[in-house]
């Protein structure tokens, strides 16, 4: 593995001296997301394998390119899982393109994002150095938290080659609900229930329907049942339902009208423009399908408090990420150029210039 | 073209700030600052000479204590303008030397932003100023059946901008998280006078996550000004089990043994006897004093969902060989147990003149191994150690005891305290844990990190504040400052630890 490793950092080291642009690429099960991927293909597949998976000590340090796949059956094997529940878009999904991507399932808004879960990583920056930041303890405050700001970065800042990840085990009982509401009176009970101690781990509004997940241990999971009510739905139906809103395989993702994601406080009003649209995370996250221009989409947003990402189909030569205000993009830059000063990796995948 | 980034200045060597002209300064800064507002008499910069980190005593140029943000944005220019270094500070309870004063700087204190802007008890939100005590936050969001999460011991005292600066966490970050996971938005102005907002409202904010970047970076990177957090509901019950044990081995291990069996207490911490000693003597927590270390470990929920993991947590602790379980009986019951725990830094004053608190983390399953390692240093320095431990997360509080005003004693306590942190380390851990690494740890920031990421550090500070002037020697230690510290480790220790860095 080191040999790979080296072999990589002097491919980035001529890269970043001959001006090439390098476009990272786990399983491409992402490739659609972001501005249009430019470079020379780097695919890290070969980096793959666990490397230290300790399930007492709820963390497992894992090689970029392993299959999130495979990952996750070593996690399950021992009772536990990435408590983020990334989408695997796509059977070749990878650890480091999830986490590049830093995009999380339905149980967001319960347990924490993808960064929430980063411990540390080790990554070939733009001058071709190999870098490790974090560690495989839970708490360590040495140093800027490089690794968890890698999350959502998708692929800009430098090569990840291996990362360490907290885990948690998995729920002992798991149950879901149905209940009927409008869009306004799904979003006050969501927000209604979060004040609440229940053991609340996902929820899903579309059209009239509101979907809650309980995941805990059998007592809470069982008493929460009996408190709120609604109507049960069979295991398997829950499970295909909460699979297809991880992995975007339910219907709803499917077509290609303009898919928006739209990050807002949990509170925010009812999103009232048109298009179809389905709420996650309690509130915070909502979809929305619509040809609306990009301007109308955003500027509701910014009214409600969020941001707005195009985040499948429509124009990808334009803006994806919300735009940002002078002062934090000059951040932003400065911190691209911190890693990457010769704008090797992924150029424009983020944002133009980035 | 690689060359677009130039290497911070301040990377390899510190900066001299002797050209800092204090009556121009004051000056500039009176132009600001009400009177009351800005200090710079002797007796008026005394009570900031230090924070947490006694021992380590500074006095500043100017204090500074501003009402309003704008107040923060002008002194922060009129410092850049000047090139003066700006210290950040809260409560000054820090444990590292964080808050400590530069001696040709400004001391900038969050005082007087002591308002909470606003609770949303639907949205189950707070919006702060950095001044705001920690415990202030849950007691004002009580009535609502919520509250802020983290809980450092020093919540009564320590400010949420410290707290956000640190990346604090308490004994209930197990399960709840460190400060990082509760936090929604921070609101901050860089050296520059920029005003800036990291995260958002939302659960997540466009572009680079530079949430986590802030979160811990001990104001270097930007003045907190706002700080928006997550409250949590309050469980409807919480109850602590406290367990003896003949063996400080057998309690680590039981500490494995239920993360094992998929249990996520709500807290989990481990004191031994000589801890627990010193804290009964001041507190009477009801701790069993013939046990060579005592767990608490705190389950909370449902009635029922408590009742079940208590159920199991007591098999558990059985198995491992404890020699007495206590459940807690009520809640006066299981806060008795905690003071004692959240006691223990005072407790350890009240035995010695003085103590120094290590805070480094390992994983849990070579406890055993630091904990012989500590007998054995013992008795090397002469000193006695006491320890206490978030052990859920392994992270040490070895308390060391010395005595300042025995000639030696402070010398022989920090070298007993760097080779603790050296051997969490060599044990596949970190020098901080949740108290930062100040200017107390910036030597052994050499011995975790290599050059490249030690060089890494410094643009990431560079991108923030390129003059370097947040907090100046704090944190992360300079090149030059590796190199004599890897040529002092050199004499004590062979082969060299890091043969990679440029010996100057
Ligand atoms: C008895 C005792 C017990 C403790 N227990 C714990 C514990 O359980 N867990 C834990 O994590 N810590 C603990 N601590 C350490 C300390 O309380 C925390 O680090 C706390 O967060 C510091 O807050 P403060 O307001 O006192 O900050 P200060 O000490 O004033 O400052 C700390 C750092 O933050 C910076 N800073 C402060 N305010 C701002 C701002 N507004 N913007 C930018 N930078 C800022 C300062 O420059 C400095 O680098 C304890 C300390 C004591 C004395």
């Amino acid at each position: 593995m080191d040999e790979l490793i080296q072999a990589w950092s002097e491919r980035v080291r001529q890269a970043a001296a001959s001006g090439g642009k390098l476009r990272i690429r786990g399983g491409g099960s992402k490739d659609f997301y972001g501005r249009e991927p430019v470079g020379e293909l780097l695919e890290t597949g070969a980096c793959r394998g666990i490397v230290n998976y300790e399930p007492s000590e709820l963390v497992v340090t894992v090689r970029a390119g392993t299959p999130l796949a495979e990952l996750e059956a070593a996690l399950a094997e021992q009772g536990q899982m990435l408590a983020f529940e990334p989408p695997r878009f796509a059977a070749g999904s990878t650890v480091g393109g999830c986490i590049a991507a830093g995009l999380a399932g339905p149980r967001r808004a319960a347990v924490g994002g993808v960064r929430d879960f980063v411990l540390g990583a080790r990554l070939i920056d733009g001058r071709g150095d190999v870098l490790r930041f974090g560690g495989e303890v839970m708490k360590n405050v040495a140093g800027y938290d490089v690794s968890r700001a890698l999350a959502g970065s998708l692929g800009t800042l430098g090569l990840i080659v291996e990362l360490s990840l907290k885990v948690l085990p998995r729920p002992v009982a798991e149950a879901t609900l149905r209940f009927e509401a409008d869009e306004a009176d799904a979003l006050h009970r969501l927000n209604a229930w979060g004040g609440q101690a229940l053991p609340v781990s996902a929820s899903a509004w579309r059209g009239g329907g509101l979907h809650l997940r309980l995941s805990g241990a059998s007592a809470a999971v069982e008493a929460a049942v009996a408190r709120l009510g609604g109507e049960g739905v069979d295991a398997a139906e829950a499970e295909a339902l909460w699979g297809g809103l991880r992995d975007h395989t339910d219907p709803f993702f499917s077509g290609s009208t303009p898919l928006w994601r739209l990050s807002l406080p949990s509170d925010a009003l009812a999103l009232a423009l048109d298009g179809e649209q389905l709420v996650e995370w309690g509130g915070a996250q909502r979809w929305l399908r619509s040809e609306r221009p990009a301007a109308d989409i955003r500027r509701r947003v910014e009214v409600l408090g969020g941001h707005a990402t195009l985040f499948r189909h429509g124009d990808r030569q334009g803006a994806c990420f919300h735009p940002l205000s002078e002062a934090m993009m000059r951040l932003q830059q400065n911190l691209k150029n911190a890693f990457d000063p010769a704008g090797v990796f992924n150029p424009g995948r983020l944002y133009e210039g980035l | 073209m690689a060359d677009r980034f130039e290497e911070p200045a301040f990377g390899a060597v510190e900066r001299d700030f002797s050209q800092v002209d204090k009556a121009r300064l004051v000056q500039a800064l009176s132009r600001v600052l009400a009177p009351a507002s800005l200090l710079y008499d002797l007796e008026d910069l005394r009570p900031y000479e230090c924070d947490g980190m006694a021992a380590l005593r500074q006095l500043p140029l100017v204090v500074v204590l501003p009402d309003t943000e704008a107040q923060v944005v002008e002194i922060l220019k009129i410092c850049a303008a000047q090139q003066v270094p700006v210290v950040a500070r809260g409560a000054g309870t820090g444990l590292s030397g964080g808050a400590q004063p530069h001696r040709f700087g400004v001391v900038l204190s969050l005082a007087r932003f002591g308002r909470i802007l606003s609770i949303d008890a639907h949205a189950r939100r707070a919006v702060v100023q950095p001044g705001v005590r920690n415990l202030a936050i849950s007691e004002a969001a009580a009535p609502f059946g919520l509250y802020y999460a983290p809980d450092p011991s020093s919540q009564i005292a320590c400010t949420i901008g410290g707290n956000v600066a640190e990346n604090s966490g308490g004994v209930h970050c197990l399960k709840y998280g460190l400060t990082i996971h509760n936090l929604l938005k921070v609101r901050g102005v860089t050296i520059q006078g920029e005003i800036v907002e990291f995260g958002s409202l939302a659960l997540d904010a466009p572009g680079y996550d530079l949430l986590p970047l802030v979160t811990g970076s001990e104001g270097m990177l930007a003045v907190v000004t706002e700080v928006t957090v997550k409250l949590t509901p309050k469980p409807q019950l919480a109850q602590c089990v406290l367990a003896a044990f003949d063996d400080v081995v057998k309690a680590g291990d039981a500490v494995a043994a239920i993360i094992a069996a998929g249990i996520i207490p709500a807290g989990l911490e481990m004191m031994d006897q000589p801890a627990t000693a010193a804290v009964e003597e001041f507190v009477r927590a009801g701790y069993p004093l013939d046990a060579e270390a005592i767990l608490l470990c705190e389950s909370d929920g449902t009635p029922e969902e408590v009742a079940e993991e208590i159920g199991r947590v007591r098999a558990i602790l059985e198995r491992s060989g404890a020699t007495d379980i206590c459940v807690s009986r009520d809640e006066a019951e299981r806060l008795r147990f905690w003071a004692g725990r959240k006691a223990a830094f005072p407790a350890a004053g009240r035995i010695s003149p003085d103590y120094y608190c290590m805070d480094g983390t390992i994983p849990r399953k070579r406890l055993g191994e630091m904990l012989r390692a500590i007998q054995d240093m013992e008795k090397k320095y002469a000193m006695r150690c006491i320890n206490v431990f978030h052990a859920g997360d392994g992270n040490l509080h070895p308390l060391i005891l010395f005595d300042a005003n025995k000639p030696g004693d402070q010398h022989t306590a920090e070298a007993f305290g760097a080779e603790i942190l050296e051997l969490s380390v060599a044990l596949g851990g970190t020098i901080t844990g949740e108290h930062g690494v100040g200017i107390e740890k910036i030597n052994q920031m050499c011995s975790q990190f290599a050059t490249p990421e030690i060089k890494a550090f410094h643009r990431v500070k560079a991108a923030f504040d390129p003059a370097g002037l947040l907090n100046p020697g704090k944190a992360i230690p300079t090149l030059n400052r590796c190199a004599e510290y890897g040529r002092e480790r050199m004499g004590r220790t062979s082969p060299q630890a890091h043969p990679d860095l440029p010996r100057f």
